[in-house]
């Protein structure tokens, strides 16, 4: 599986590079595009792991939708060209040792759980489980064993959307 | 892995690879030609009772050549505030989408890029991704009319999206699978009422979900009377409005080559896509009549959607957004639960 560690630096080094770029860049423009980096080599991570479901949700909902969101957001208020001054928070230097603490703690936790063995690969690693379809496997095991979590999201996001509206509408 | 048995040659995979790229590239390019010569350059001339190009070639038939050599001629102007690198990027981001919209769709048994289980669900989170592209085009080109275009354009892609998803999540139940080679065969296998001799097209038990999503098509493509964003008569021609040359040609391809794209997935998902009736699904000479089926296809829908582009007035801004949300949307959910219950009951 030498290729497939490749392009797991390859993708891992661009998600890396963008991310950092995403909170030093100083116009939010460039930011926001950094952050669509960052999401579509995620989304390419998780078709490296055979997770195409996931990967397509990935580009559908957070670059189709939410980043897209984002840059309307920025364009109808804020979208100076050029360098912004302002953007750089006076607490930063805060916020990157939380990061770091953030990144011990889940690193420390990652490698308590499974001791730097790597996990054996399944014999199949094409884009399709044993019985043919991973998206049917998907879709069975959130109607049955997560149906209720599933369900508790769906009725937090309505109330979230219902909130918003009462939140922006005054009248 | 895959032989083409027809020419006697087995291929080794990356020959196989090879020659799927160079397809998918002429998926892009040929449709859209032939969008912008027979329906953009003849079809309109006649509906307005003209002649339209005839001076290059037979018929005008070289006018496309003549064009394109015309605006690869032309001074790439970059506008002097603009942001430079983000206004050379934008068109490759939306042509880059169409490109990948490609990637998924089925032409024939073994003529195909990619055959992903998750086909339609990926195309359509591809198709949204030029919308960064735009408005990518009007923030940097330093222009207000091209920021106002390209928010516009913003607005419109993100309300027709959903009318979009939510037509082919009908045509999904009901071939239960989301991918387009599985569609293509639930089609070729359904029967109408006992009768199995021309599969069962989802257009006859989808017509309202065809309708739906023809007309998201229409807005997605911001052709009129969904052509807000470009608004000649307000805006300039809003996210284009400083590009010139190569830039603006790889726009006006990257339009036209979305066309193709959406009329292909229409084709596939409502008309049976690559498949003939009485002829197995696995015939290997599909494999060179299927992609010229889907092709044959792909005319009849760009026929509606250019028929529709041309004779409609352009909507107000709040008439667009109302209709999306009033109508279009509602309708594509009660067609959802309408399909839910009668795949449940039969």
């Amino acid at each position: 599986m030498v290729a497939q560690n490749v392009f797991f630096y390859l993708l891992a080094g661009i998600i890396l590079f963008s991310a950092f770029r995403v909170v030093t860049s100083n116009n939010v423009v460039h930011a926001a595009l950094y952050l669509v980096a960052v999401l579509a080599a995620v989304a390419a991570e998780y078709v490296l792991l055979a997770a195409e479901f996931v990967a397509a949700t990935q580009v559908l909902v957070y670059i189709g939708a939410i980043i897209v969101l984002f840059l309307f957001g920025i364009m109808l208020t804020r979208a100076k060209l050029g360098s912004d001054q302002d953007l750089t928070h006076p607490h930063w230097a805060l916020s990157a040792a939380t990061a770091v603490v953030m990144f011990g703690v889940m690193g420390y936790a990652l490698v308590d759980q499974f001791h730097w063995t790597a996990t054996p690969l399944p014999a199949d690693t094409r884009l399709v489980s044993v019985d043919g379809s991973n998206s049917a496997t998907v879709s069975d095991s959130v109607f049955t064993a997560y149906l209720v979590p599933f369900e508790v999201v769906s009725v937090l996001l309505l109330a979230a959307l219902v909130g918003a509206i009462v939140l922006a509408r005054k009248d | 892995m895959i032989s083409l048995s027809v020419l006697g040659v087995e291929l080794a995979y990356w020959q196989v690879t090879s020659l799927r790229v160079l397809g998918v590239l002429l998926a892009v390019v040929l449709p859209a030609g032939a969008f912008v010569y027979l329906f953009l350059f003849k079809m309109m001339s006649f509906m307005q009772s003209r002649l339209g190009p005839m001076e290059a070639g037979p018929f005008g038939s070289m006018q496309l050549l003549a064009e394109v050599g015309k605006f690869l001629q032309k001074e790439d102007i970059v506008p002097e505030r603009a942001d430079r690198r983000l206004f050379f990027i934008a068109p490759y981001i939306v042509l880059a989408s169409t490109f990948l919209l490609f990637s998924v769709m089925p032409f024939g048994p073994d003529v195909y890029f990619t055959n992903l289980d998750t086909g339609i669900f990926l195309a359509l989170g591809l198709s949204s991704v030029s919308v960064i592209g735009i408005l990518i085009a009007g923030w940097a080109s330093a222009n207000k009319y091209s920021l106002i275009g390209g928010i516009r354009a913003a607005g419109q892609l993100i309300a027709y999206e959903l009318p979009m998803v939510l037509a082919v999540v009908g045509v999904v139940i009901q071939a239960g699978t989301l991918n387009l080679q599985g569609i293509v065969a639930a089609q070729h296998q359904g029967e109408i009422f006992g009768f199995s001799g021309i599969g069962n097209p989802f257009l006859l038990t989808q017509f309202v979900a065809f309708g739906v999503f023809l007309v998201a098509t229409q807005a997605e493509l911001t052709q009129t009377p969904f052509d807000m964003p470009v608004a000649e008569s307000e805006i300039v021609t809003g996210y284009m409005t400083e590009y010139s040359g190569l830039r603006f040609l790889l726009f006006f391809i990257g339009e036209f080559a979305t066309a193709g794209a959406f009329a292909a997935l229409a084709a596939t998902l409502f008309l049976g896509g690559w498949a003939l009736p009485f002829v197995s699904l696995d015939d290997n000479a599909m494999n060179f009549i299927g992609p010229l089926v889907l092709f044959a296809k792909i005319l009849m829908v760009g026929f509606l959607i250019f028929w529709a582009r041309f004779t409609f007035p352009r909507f107000r801004e709040d008439q667009l957004q109302a209709f999306a949300w009033k109508y279009l949307i509602p309708i594509a959910l009660i067609n959802i639960l309408v399909t839910m219950i009668l795949k449940v009951a039969f």
